[in-house]
């Protein structure tokens, strides 16, 4: 069952076209990673999905409700975290949690004590002496508190430690246990591939891949440092190397996924000595798309 | 050891001069401008000793003596008039000058991490403060000097150079005075909120208990540092002392200050900061609950200027006949009608400037909607099961609540002090139906503010020139004789101007329907539109 289901949806704001027909799709109790350069349209997506901004064109559903016309009774479901928590200075972090509870329609004070506690948040303190982190917190804890079914975080990490960020996976981890679903905007790579199911990747405007980390990384390359007693020829005529390079250590090289049999087949032959294979990151996978096969992608260039 | 705790105090008071290059000219600006127009245009109102007089006459009640303080009204020449009527409360105005530029150098500057950046620096601990404190010093003294100089340049007979000097010095003297203040409370309090709020708050504390000593009994004002304001009697008696006082007070709270900078830490506080509450109270659990906290003190203090200012409307009307008899602007402005007392006429011209600032905080109340649009937290709310319809739908609530408040109080301020300071009393009903026939005008500059929310979020701001045409084209309507369709552009003149006019209810239903479809329509667009960001 789709908890989120996004068909073509398309945004413009005046004459820019922020969104070019993105797919997305979250299934109960997954967690979808949402990676993409800044300026790809995240966040643009996201408020769409909160029915904050009004999609052009193309369909958004939620728990099979239309995301801009039934927007309250969908977010009595939904917990949202924004990537810039901007608070009422005048406030202090307790209000704020409980105000956020309150419009939730939730109550679940152990709850909150206990995030308070874990996420190490002073709640008498006013908003205006907060810190980034410290605002991310409140929206975390209220968040966490509260008794969605569906989690949508813009880039929730972005200001917390790295003691926070092992708070904030753990409590991502325990939701997805009680079979919710999640949505996790992030730049942190490394947090995407421990949380997440599935990404989609999107770049200006468009989805570009979406699929499960093992299926994504069938689009990459594997990093190889082999050894071997006598050397290696012939290699370059084997289909899907790249990037052959002889040093010190002895042969480095790429090789597509698909193609290791065959070059593992092949190096055996000349007696190895030493072999090192590292798997494709998601960083890898990312920088490919970011980078792009177009030389308009922005940033990430060497 | 001094020149330790005060290294490089020079380049840093260069430096904060530099900073302030654009704020300290125009507050010198502003201030030396008012002083020295009133008394030129006092000089064209009452030329004469006799229209003193009738003035004079008209301050002798204790509401005025209240806000003004005492001054010479037996023998009321243009320069003790002038003195009594603007000294004080420019004062004042000097007062909170030094508290917002003091604040910003001392607490603001060390809150921010500024002052850690330049404690860093080969500089004194002192430095800064002490730097802080040449500015406001130098600032005082050439506000001093050049109002000092400049009412003397006016030339006035009753405004002599002993005189003109001891107004500045009074002026500079309270400068000086305020800034001691705040620098005290920079020392005590841990936030630039908590230093300008304290301050402000003895500021109108003084302001407050020479208002009653100088009702009840003046020798008591001696308590008020603003009483010795009033105490120097320039024009009159000139007497100096009062002003020496303050500047030897000033420089003891300067020392104090020094003293509490050195013995504590950077970035901490005498005063505890005591923690918030952990928990949010009942009331602040939904969005109508949220807004009003939001807008709780801005409402207070409107809630209390409007009552002021219809009270110090309602103070002068006692004397109103003899003297608009002696004022040719005022009658122009005034309609003439027969059976009504001028008092009377002159209620509706009281009520068009009334009705238009009680707008004032409505209005305001309902952009506070933009502005948390714009700082990016209505999507707290909008992301939580709250529709477009509540949020908004609070929002008006409050503001149609607040203008009847507003409205409310100012009559209610206008009545009660008029009805003390004439002799026949005013008639309650009478005030408060003029008032409140006025209250369908304000709803349909709220729902304009909402309609523009609706479809314009960018052009909120819109509303103040409507506002302010309203104002100019009904104010001086009368004076400059503009055709009537142009006051009937602002839904204020339609109002039928009791008691002078014929009170009649069409036009205040037909102004009750426009705004109650201005509103819809703003729900309509309000709900259709994508949230700003």
């Amino acid at each position: 069952m789709s908890v989120i289901q996004v068909k073509n949806l398309t945004k413009n704001f005046g004459k820019a076209h922020i969104l070019k027909g993105i797919d997305l799709e979250v299934t109960k109790g997954e967690v979808l990673g949402f990676i993409g350069p800044n300026g790809a349209g995240k966040s643009t997506t996201i408020k769409v999905l909160l029915g904050i901004l009004k999609a052009t064109g193309g369909e958004v559903r939620i728990f099979g409700k239309d995301a801009w016309s039934d927007a309250v009774e969908i977010h009595k479901k939904v917990a949202y975290v924004p990537g810039d928590v901007n608070l009422w200075p005048n406030l202090t972090g307790g209000e704020v949690i409980d105000l956020f509870l309150k419009l939730n329609g939730t109550k679940n004070k152990a709850r909150r004590e206990e995030l308070i506690q874990k996420f190490d948040l002073d709640p008498t303190k006013k908003c205006r002496t907060y810190s980034k982190g410290n605002r991310q917190k409140v929206a975390l804890v209220a968040a966490f508190s509260s008794d969605a079914d569906l989690y949508i975080l813009d880039e929730p990490t972005s200001g917390l430690d790295p003691l926070m960020e092992k708070v904030f996976q753990e409590c991502v981890m325990d939701v997805k246990r009680q079979g919710k679903s999640v949505l996790l905007s992030s730049h942190i790579l490394s947090e995407v591939e421990k949380l997440c199911d599935r990404v989609s990747i999107i770049r200006q405007g468009k989805i570009i891949e979406t699929g499960s980390l093992s299926e994504l990384r069938h689009l990459t390359r594997t990093q190889m440092l082999v050894e071997t007693k006598q050397p290696i020829i012939g290699l370059n005529e084997i289909k899907g190397i790249y990037d052959l390079q002889e040093n010190e250590q002895g042969l480095s090289f790429q090789a597509d996924s698909e193609q290791i049999d065959g070059v593992i087949k092949h190096i055996s032959q000349f007696g190895i000595l030493k072999f090192v294979s590292s798997p494709p990151t998601l960083e890898d996978l990312f920088m490919r798309h970011y980078e792009g096969s177009e030389g308009t992608a922005a940033g990430g260039k060497h | 050891m001094a020149g330790k705790l005060m290294a490089n105090t020079a380049h840093l008071s260069l430096f904060i001069l530099r900073l302030d290059r654009i704020r300290a000219p125009l507050w010198l600006l502003g201030l030396t401008f008012f002083t020295i127009v009133v008394p030129i245009a006092f000089s064209e109102m009452y030329g004469s000793q006799q229209e003193r007089d009738v003035m004079a006459q008209t301050m002798v009640n204790p509401a005025m003596t209240a806000m003004v303080g005492p001054g010479d009204l037996e023998n009321y020449t243009l320069g003790a008039m002038t003195a009594h009527q603007m000294l004080l409360m420019t004062a004042v105005v000097v007062g909170l000058m030094s508290i917002l530029l003091v604040s910003r150098h001392t607490r603001a500057d060390e809150e921010e991490g500024r002052l850690e950046m330049i404690r860093s620096l080969p500089t004194g601990r002192l430095s800064y403060l002490n730097s802080a404190f040449i500015v406001i010093t130098g600032i005082c003294a050439v506000l001093a000097l050049i109002n000092g100089f400049g009412l003397y340049a006016l030339g006035f007979e009753s405004m002599d150079l002993e005189g003109s000097l001891l107004y500045g010095a009074a002026l500079g003297a309270a400068g000086l005075f305020f800034a001691g203040v705040t620098a005290v409370f920079a020392q005590l309090t841990e936030t630039s909120r908590g230093t300008v709020g304290y301050s402000i708050a003895l500021l109108l504390m003084a302001y407050l208990i020479r208002a009653i000593t100088d009702v009840t009994d003046e020798s008591l004002s001696w308590l008020s540092p603003l009483g010795w304001v009033t105490k120097a009697e320039v024009y009159s008696a000139n007497n100096w002392m009062p002003i020496v006082l303050m500047i030897v007070v000033s420089a003891l709270l300067y020392a104090l200050a020094n003293y509490l900078n050195a013995i504590r830490d950077l970035e901490s506080g005498f005063l505890p900061s005591k923690p918030g509450r952990r928990y949010a109270s009942r009331f602040l659990q939904s969005p109508l609950g949220l807004a009003l906290r939001l807008q709780k003190t801005g409402t207070i203090a409107w809630a209390i200027g409007m009552y002021v200012l219809g009270a110090s409307y309602g103070s002068i009307l006692g004397d109103l006949e003899s003297f608009f008899s002696n004022n040719e602007m005022m009658k122009q402005l005034l309609q003439t009608k027969e059976g009504l007392t001028l008092t009377e006429q002159f209620i509706p011209m009281l009520m068009i400037v009334i009705s238009l600032m009680a707008t004032v905080p409505p209005v305001m109340a309902m952009n506070k909607l933009c502005g948390e649009e714009k700082k990016e937290r209505i999507i707290h709310l909008l992301g939580r099961a709250v529709s477009r319809t509540e949020l908004l739908g609070s929002y008006l609530g409050i503001a149609v609540i607040n203008g009847f408040l507003m409205i409310s109080l100012a009559a209610f301020g206008l009545w009660s002090a008029g009805t003390a300071a004439i002799e026949e009393g005013l008639s309650f009903g009478m005030i408060y139906g003029a008032a409140l026939s006025y209250y369908p005008a304000m709803l349909v500059m709220i729902s304009a503010a909402v309609s523009l929310i609706g479809y314009f979020p960018k052009l909120t701001s819109l509303i103040w020139l409507y506002v302010f045409y309203s104002f100019v084209v009904l104010y001086f309507g009368s004076l400059f004789r503009f055709s009537d369709w142009i006051g009937n552009l602002s839904p204020f003149g339609h109002v039928p101007q009791a008691p002078v006019e014929e009170f009649s209810i069409m036009p205040l239903i037909v102004l009750s329907i426009i705004s109650v479809a201005l509103s819809l329509l703003g729900f309509i667009g309000f709900n259709k539109r994508d949230i700003e960001n």
